[in-house]
């Protein structure tokens, strides 16, 4: 649908400024003016866009519907879990008792929120099994830089410094290295067996006194349950390391199996995965770290404390790795995630894992026939094909996805993990429906025969949206990234 | 392969896809590269992280970086010695070495410090068939 | 106690029974249980301790029970800053942000289904550039206090040196994540004394990554940023200053003065207080430095038909591609918030930014006259390397302990500013903005005189 006039979406900010219009009137001064300070501190040009009110809406609400997004597409994402954003969760967040409040105003007059997260901590340890937990980081590899912040100055305590090496499978998400090299260690690459577990003679290999520890996404990022999973643990621990968890699969696991029981020590939780917070376009998020008794001392900063004289307040354990963040945690996506969980209770959190494992079988098994499955066994929550049968015959994983945005489609993950060549990583989430899953089915199996008919219908794909396939070889090699006037 | 792919056999090669033309024996300057099989490996490139002019270089040493749009790639150098000229096109257009790897897409001039070293590297003939036991 | 064993339709998933069953029967299973085999059956289906479900007419009941507990910035007088600020949020801001399309998209990484979000990215990174007179900025970090510790770590990467100087008129909380961020790296945080800048106390700065300022600082004082900047260059160190957005309405931005990195809380910018977050972290620097980044950029290009497009670029900076040698492990950052700032900016604009900014001046200064002249009580000069005039924030220091002071004003249900007393005796860092009405600001000093 096109937008004609101040409507349209090309123009830029900067581009549509004219001078003398406001978007905004402020009260006048009601005190009197003091001296401006000397004009040399003071700037003469500040190059703000000059624009009323209606069109900076009908700006940003032309930009809006230039997005997909959940409410207005099906959007399987692999280890993504893009679930629906209860709409309840952003109206209790943004209550004024919530919202309005400021982070260094005194517990006494914090209590409502300190209890919310308090009783979050407790939810989410139970949850996981592991029952100390920090609420204090702001995504999910802010969560991995605690926890690995965590091992480090456990280990440093006990004398262990030799423990320099953090081991990551190969399928792990780029934030795990990326994170373990944040907090001071070498990384080593573990090898997946050809069941997508981790291979344990590997393992076997690298757990000796300078393993500090190693690094699992559960189920791991093939959508698989590592079925060696306690062996894992076991060898780590006789080595003497530590075992981290990436929560960022727990959408398959709740209520099923808890970490704590499997013997990880401590993991991350991405609330704006599993507990249904909205992504935001890229964010906010919240990567609250749980972990077992004997890491509690060292969890990020603060933590918030039960009930005494003076009801909860906020604390640092004793020997914490310090203030990862300005205030507390992101307060308002915690918000969310305990509205969720208040909402769903129990029956309701293991309802999710069910029915998001069951949609992602029912889907896998819908296409198993006309996509390779390069790890043939029953599923987690999402299902990781390869493109390889496709590419052979012209289109590969990068157009398929592309492709499917015409059929009304977001893409799923592609090209990750990376040892799936032309991979496709498909994550329904519980909250579709049949009928949506079938029909998302039907698209991927049409799109099999155009790339037989047509594969160029397929490779020059997308078609119908608001741009077509990007230059950005273009964008790396001269990089434009703000507008320059002229 | 069609003639501009070929790995032309005035110069030699290493297994990490780099080439090495010796431009004046006397003075033992040479010119460093990358093959057409990596430009094709990589796809579009997008940068290149390369040592400065007076920076010393060792034999299969690490020597830099070439980025494409997904993807970094380390590089390595095919002897050691000291850099006295970089590409100076490739900043604004590191597409050169895309379109003209043997040639405009040069990476580097040195000095080098052991031109023997040139003895270990692959000839072309050598190069074509270890790309081809690479499919 | 609900333990989660029965069966619960919940309202969030579509899925009866029966469709169930028959999804099952698709499968060759009777039992949603069989699809959990692979997990070792002694940990399977462990008890799970929570409380039973609540409908969504109980959960408004449960939310707004706890959040009546809390006193929210616009129920009184408030003048408490510190990091956090309490400024007006046009109603176009939530309006905007809290529709569907933005709030519920994840990451751009399909550009071709994004481009609402790049566009909207790709201007964020244009204000920002213009409101710090920086040549680029990302598209933000997790919030204002780890923003300025990866720019210490940038800065780390860029000079190739591994030690921070921090002024002592940092926030002492940004300066706790600095070191949080640099010690498992091995890099040495050393604090400066701000007064001895340019007086020969900064003259072991000789190995030192980045000379780490604020403006204003954290007691609210501007400070002498071109000494800053020059000293850091000169000590072959780059300058990295964390620089409030409201402020650089009205001061010269730090960009002007040569500044290497300016980062910032971008809170101040239509997001709410909220108890500390989610914000957005503001982050800029120079052209040169572009690689050494942390976090997303969005670049304009075109597709394949000419037509002008927005991608996420420079992607091999990032932790997806360049795994444990990446620029920084971020990925999830605070768009929407972003999102939130571009919108805030775009609404105030160039007069509106600016008024804010000389509101919140001259509250603050009639505050701090009215303050000073009370008995007992007085002003602390202009805290820090001082080029003379405070912003937004001053320390008045009391007669009595400023926790004693607080807890009297709340008993008139004024909010009372943070006890700075281990810097300055009697201390309290007092924050005035656009909020405070005179009648506020004479309720404050009423008080604060009877005491």
């Amino acid at each position: 649908m096109r937008q004609g006039g101040n409507r349209d979406t090309s123009k830029l900010l900067m581009e549509r400024s004219v001078p003398g219009r406001a978007g905004c009137v402020l009260p006048e001064c009601d005190v009197p003016s003091a001296p401006l300070p000397d004009g040399a501190l003071l700037r003469d040009e500040l190059p703000l866009p000059e624009l009323s009110e209606p069109e900076v809406v009908q700006y940003f609400t032309g930009l809006s519907q230039r997005n997909f997004s959940i409410d207005t597409h099906f959007y399987p994402l692999g280890s993504c879990t893009m679930k629906y954003n209860p709409k309840i969760n952003d109206e209790t967040a943004f209550l004024p008792g919530f919202a309005g409040i400021h982070p260094l105003q005194p517990a006494a007059q914090s209590q409502g929120a300190l209890e919310l997260l308090y009783r979050l901590q407790e939810f989410l340890g139970e949850i996981t099994g592991l029952p100390a937990v920090s609420l204090a980081t702001l995504a999910g590899a802010h969560g991995e830089l605690a926890g690995m912040l965590m091992v480090r100055a456990y280990l440093q305590a006990r004398g262990e410094t030799g423990r320099t090496k953090v081991a990551i499978p190969d399928s792990a998400h780029g934030t795990n290295p990326a994170s373990a090299a944040m907090a001071g260690f070498e990384v080593v690459e573990l090898a997946s067996n050809s069941q997508g577990n981790v291979d344990l003679e590997a393992l076997h290999e690298v757990a000796d006194d300078s393993l500090a520890g190693v690094m699992i996404t559960l189920p791991s990022t093939l959508g698989l349950f590592d079925t060696s999973i306690v062996e894992v643990c076991r060898i780590v621990h006789n080595a003497g390391g530590l075992v981290y968890g990436d929560g960022a699969n727990m959408n398959a696991l709740l209520g099923r199996v808890k970490l704590g029981d499997l013997g990880f020590d401590v993991a991350h939780l991405n609330l704006h995965k599993t507990f249904s917070t909205p992504h935001g376009g890229g964010g906010p998020g919240a990567g609250p770290v749980c972990a077992t008794e004997r890491l509690a001392p060292y969890l990020a900063a603060p933590v918030v404390a039960g009930a005494g004289a003076d009801g909860y307040r906020l604390t640092a354990p004793e020997s914490s790795i310090g203030k990862l963040a300005g205030f507390h945690g992101n307060f308002g996506v915690l918000v969310r995630a305990y509205t969720y969980i208040r909402t769903l209770g129990a029956a309701g959190i293991r309802s999710i894992s069910g029915n998001a494992v069951l949609n992602a079988n029912y889907m896998m098994n819908a296409l198993r026939d006309v996509y390779h499955l390069p790890y043939d066994r029953a599923c987690m929550h999402e299902a990781v094909f390869s493109a390889d049968w496709q590419k052979a015959r012209g289109a590969g994983g990068l157009e398929i996805a592309k492709r499917l945005l015409d059929y009304g489609f977001h893409a799923p993950t592609m090209y990750f993990p990376l040892i799936v060549p032309e991979c496709l990583m498909i994550e329904p989430t519980e909250s579709e429906t049949r009928e949506t899953i079938d029909e998302f089915v039907d698209a991927l199996k049409r799109i099999d025969g155009e790339i037989t008919q047509d594969a160029e219908l397929v490779r020059s794909a997308p078609h119908t949206t608001p741009v077509a396939r990007l230059d950005e070889a273009q964008a790396a090699r001269r990089p434009d990234l703000r507008w320059r006037g002229g | 392969m069609s003639p501009n792919d070929m790995n032309p056999n005035d110069r030699s090669y290493t297994r990490e896809h780099e080439w090495i033309i010796v431009e004046d024996a006397a003075s033992r300057r040479a010119q460093v590269g990358i093959t057409h099989y990596a430009q094709e490996q990589l796809g579009d490139i997008v940068y290149f992280e390369l040592p400065r002019v007076g920076d010393s270089l060792s034999h299969l040493g690490k020597m830099g970086e070439v980025e494409s749009v997904k993807a970094v790639s380390d590089l390595f150098s095919p002897v050691s010695g000291e850099v006295i000229e970089v590409n100076p096109g490739l900043g604004d257009q590191p597409e050169l070495t895309n379109n003209d790897p043997f040639g405009e897409g040069w990476l580097l001039r040195v000095t080098m410090s052991d031109p023997s070293e040139i003895d270990s590297l692959l000839s072309a003939e050598e190069y074509d068939a270890y790309i081809s036991g690479l499919h | 106690m609900d333990h989660g064993n029965g069966h619960f339709q919940s309202h969030y998933i579509p899925n009866t029974t029966g469709e169930q069953a028959g999804m099952l029967a698709s499968l060759g299973l009777s039992s949603i249980e069989e699809l959990f085999a692979d997990i070792p059956a002694e940990h399977r289906n462990p008890s799970l301790r929570l409380p039973a479900p609540m409908a969504e007419l109980e959960i408004q009941r449960e939310l707004g029970g706890l959040a009546g507990r809390n006193r929210p910035l616009g129920s009184g007088p408030s003048f408490l800053g510190a990091g956090s600020y309490h400024h007006f949020i046009p109603a176009i801001v939530k309006a905007l942000v809290t529709r569907g399309e933005f709030i519920t998209a994840y990451t751009p990484y399909q550009a071709e289904a994004s481009q609402g979000t790049l566009q909207v990215i790709y201007e964020f990174q244009t204000l920002i550039c213009n409101l710090y007179g920086m040549e680029v900025a990302n598209a933000g970090m997790y919030d204002g206090a780890t923003s300025l510790a990866e720019a210490a770590l940038m800065a780390c990467r860029v000079t190739r040196r591994e030690r921070v100087a921090a002024l002592d008129t940092v926030s002492p909380a940004y300066r706790s994540v600095i070191e949080a961020y640099c010690r498992p790296q091995q890099i040495e945080v050393a604090t400066v004394r701000s007064e001895d800048i340019g007086v020969g106390g900064e003259s072991n700065l000789s190995d030192t990554a980045c000379l780490v300022s604020q403006y204003p600082n954290f007691y609210g004082g501007i400070e002498d940023l071109g000494r800053l900047v020059e000293t850091a260059h000169s000590a072959g160190g780059l300058s990295v200053v964390s620089c409030d957005p409201i402020a650089a309405g009205m001061f010269r931005p730090p960009g002007d003065y040569g500044a290497d990195i300016v980062t910032g809380e971008g809170q101040p910018l239509g997001i709410p207080p909220s108890y500390g977050g989610p914000y957005v972290g503001l982050f800029a620097t120079k052209q040169e430095y572009i690689r050494q980044m942390p976090s997303r950029l969005s670049g304009r290009t075109v597709d394949r038909n000419g037509q002008t497009g927005y991608v996420l670029t420079l992607q091999t900076r990032e932790q997806h591609i360049r795994r444990e040698r990446a620029t920084s492990n971020i990925c999830t950052n605070e768009a929407l918030y972003a999102l939130a700032s571009t919108i805030y900016l775009a609404a105030l604009g160039k007069s509106g930014l600016r008024q804010v900014a000389e509101l919140c001046y001259h509250k603050s200064q009639y505050a701090a006259s009215r303050i000073a002249a009370l008995p007992g009580y007085s002003v602390a000069g202009y805290p820090g390397n001082g080029a003379g005039s405070f912003f937004r924030e001053f320390v008045a220091q009391c007669p009595a302990p400023p926790a004693e002071i607080n807890r009297r004003l709340m008993e008139r249900n004024i909010l009372g500013g943070l006890d700075v007393s281990d810097r300055y005796p009697n201390g309290m860092l007092l924050c005035v903005t656009e909020m405070n009405t005179r009648n506020e600001i004479e309720q404050l000093a009423d008080v604060l005189g009877a005491i």
